[in-house]
């Protein structure tokens, strides 16, 4: 049984379009925080190659391209014909707060970035992989993925307890 | 290491696990020379809040040496001596820009937890539950401090563990508690709780110009500490407080009142949430009492102060008084960072020795049985510090 998987989410994070633009713009990145996403391997200007972790630690892959790119606004990419997964996606960037007043420094509230996310899983295997991966509150594994977007770009690290110490 | 871990409800446990280490650049480690237990441990003790896991360390006021750095932390060095706030900030975002720290951002990892509850999320804290993070604690032999470079405060040679221990919560958590009462010339303010935050908002109260504190409890050496703070004091075992408010004011009622007590007992999850509250709320009856009492008393244009912890819903506050009476409220987690200078001043001055708190100073071997006391108020415990490394 498979479906199809739309969510979209918006987060303000504080730097600039310039800032946010360039590091999404290396799909090489979006491993670092995107948590399903094993790998991207960027080919060329326009086109690269996914790799998300499936069922049994095996994994999904597929081929996107740029569909759209303007600098600071604006990445929308898509899986190319004949895919394994149709995938697509697009994320906006908008300065939040307008104009620049020197006189109230505040009033610079960084970027408000909203990305866009759709999967149209096919019928079989595959598609129950990414319909498993995905379709359990997908909203929030999109919040999540940008919460930890907007850690690495204000702080350079993702908030973690992973490897502490506790009791028994 | 040794670390105190919680089990569940009255069930901590020293135990023995592993060395914290460093995860992220900007963390640090620090082996820890004081670590005191706070009033808000006792509803993790007491088993209040469903997001403790076992095995967690508990602890939020803790102080020690720098032992080891992340490639990110160049402000301290090893060796240094620092206290740790118990808010965890990272210093870049919207809110820590403003000096907002206990509202970061980016330091709770499950921050998704708190969002489901209040909608967003406060910073993360140390020691305090999965939905503030659930980072290790520092009650224990050594603590990891994530945002070092921003947490961690150098102490000025010449001041003692006692001296600026309690930076790390409650004399901050006291102080801005009375900066929210927007202390005027003349003013009068009332506190109910004298806990260690009672005490030091019925300190920072005269600091900040008031011309009476008022301070309210029932426990005998609790109100000796308020009187020996220069608060008077009024037992509600013996008083109706409302009307002794009313008839030493003049009538009028105090510019400023403020609930130190909070409602304790009213920690609960993400599930079910409206039936534990009326269940807590049968049971502990008397805790919201103090919130409404202390707005019904408050006078007309004043202001309530609530640093006292509350995680969930209320019921029946008297809106109607609130809001005919004109008042204003302020409260929140206590923006620790905002403080750590200033206060430090202070105890340099020597305009304030927060030694005075300390009543029991036990190796941390024997936390399960210092909770006990505290939790009882036995052998008038008000404050115990826990020295880890200590023989028991």
């Amino acid at each position: 049984m498979t479906q199809n998987i739309k969510v979209e989410k918006t987060v303000t994070i504080n730097k600039s379009p310039e800032e946010l633009y360039r590091f999404w713009h290396d799909f090489e990145n979006l491993p670092r925080f995107m948590k399903h996403l094993k790998a991207v391997e960027v080919k060329d200007a326009k086109r690269s190659h996914w790799i998300t972790s499936g069922p049994l630690g095996g994994s999904v892959e597929w081929d996107a391209d740029i569909t759209e790119d303007q600098e600071n606004e604006l990445i929308a990419w898509k899986s190319i014909d004949g895919a394994d997964v149709n995938h697509s996606g697009s994320i906006h960037f908008k300065p939040a707060s307008h104009g620049s007043n020197s006189a109230a420094p505040n009033a610079n509230r960084g970027t408000q970035v909203k990305v866009v996310m759709a999967y149209n899983p096919p019928a079989g295997a595959i598609g129950d992989a990414i319909a498993k991966l995905f379709g359990e509150a997908p909203e929030q594994q999109l919040g999540d993925d940008l919460r930890r977007f907007k850690m690495l770009m204000e702080t350079g690290e993702i908030a973690t307890t992973e490897g502490q110490p506790q009791g028994q | 290491m040794k670390a105190l871990c919680w089990h569940g409800t009255k069930d901590v446990r020293v135990e023995t696990v592993p060395d914290p280490k460093i995860i992220n650049p900007r963390d640090a480690i620090v082996k820890i020379t004081s670590t005191a237990i706070c009033g808000s441990d006792l509803h993790l003790y007491d088993g209040w809040n469903p997001t403790m896991q076992k095995g967690d360390i508990l602890g939020h006021e803790f102080m020690g040496e720098v032992v080891e750095l992340g490639s990110g932390v160049k402000n301290v060095k090893k060796g240094d001596r620092v206290v740790v706030p118990f808010t965890i900030a990272c210093g870049s975002c919207f809110f820590c820009q403003r000096t907002l720290w206990s509202l970061c951002d980016n330091s709770n990892p499950n921050a998704w937890m708190a969002e489901a509850e209040m909608g967003y999320s406060p910073s993360g804290l140390f020691g305090y539950s999965h939905l503030t993070g659930g980072y290790a604690g520092g009650q224990a032999e050594y603590a990891r401090v994530p945002f070092a470079d921003v947490g961690l405060f150098k102490i000025p040679d010449g001041l003692s563990d006692e001296q600026v221990l309690f930076l790390t919560d409650v004399f901050p958590t006291g102080y801005m508690a009375a900066e929210n009462c927007d202390i005027q010339p003349g003013d009068t303010v009332a506190i109910w709780g004298c806990g260690p935050v009672g005490q030091f908002a019925i300190r920072s109260a005269y600091m900040l110009g008031a011309e009476r504190v008022i301070a309210i409890d029932l426990v005998p050496e609790r109100l000796q500490m308020a009187k020996d703070g220069g608060a008077e004091v009024l037992d509600i075992t013996e008083v109706e407080v409302g009307e002794a408010l009313k008839e030493m004011t003049g009538g009028i009622g105090p510019d400023s009142v403020m609930d130190a007590v909070g409602m304790e007992a009213h920690g609960f999850g993400l599930e079910g949430f409206y039936d534990r509250v009326k269940q807590a709320a049968r049971m502990e009856t008397d805790r919201p009492n103090v919130l409404r009492q202390a707005i019904v008393a408050c006078r007309k244009g004043g202001t309530v102060s609530v640093p006292g912890v509350y995680t969930g819903f209320v019921d029946k506050i008297p809106m109607g008084a609130f809001m005919n009476k004109g008042l204003t409220m302020k409260t929140g987690q206590t923006h620790i960072h905002r403080y750590l200078h200033p206060l430090t001043e202070r105890i340099q001055n020597g305009e304030i020795d927060p030694t005075f708190l300390v009543t029991h100073r036990l190796p941390l071997e024997q936390a399960p049985h210092a909770y006990e006391i505290f939790k009882h108020k036995q052998d008038n415990c008000i404050k115990v510090v826990l020295k880890p490394g200590q023989v028991a």
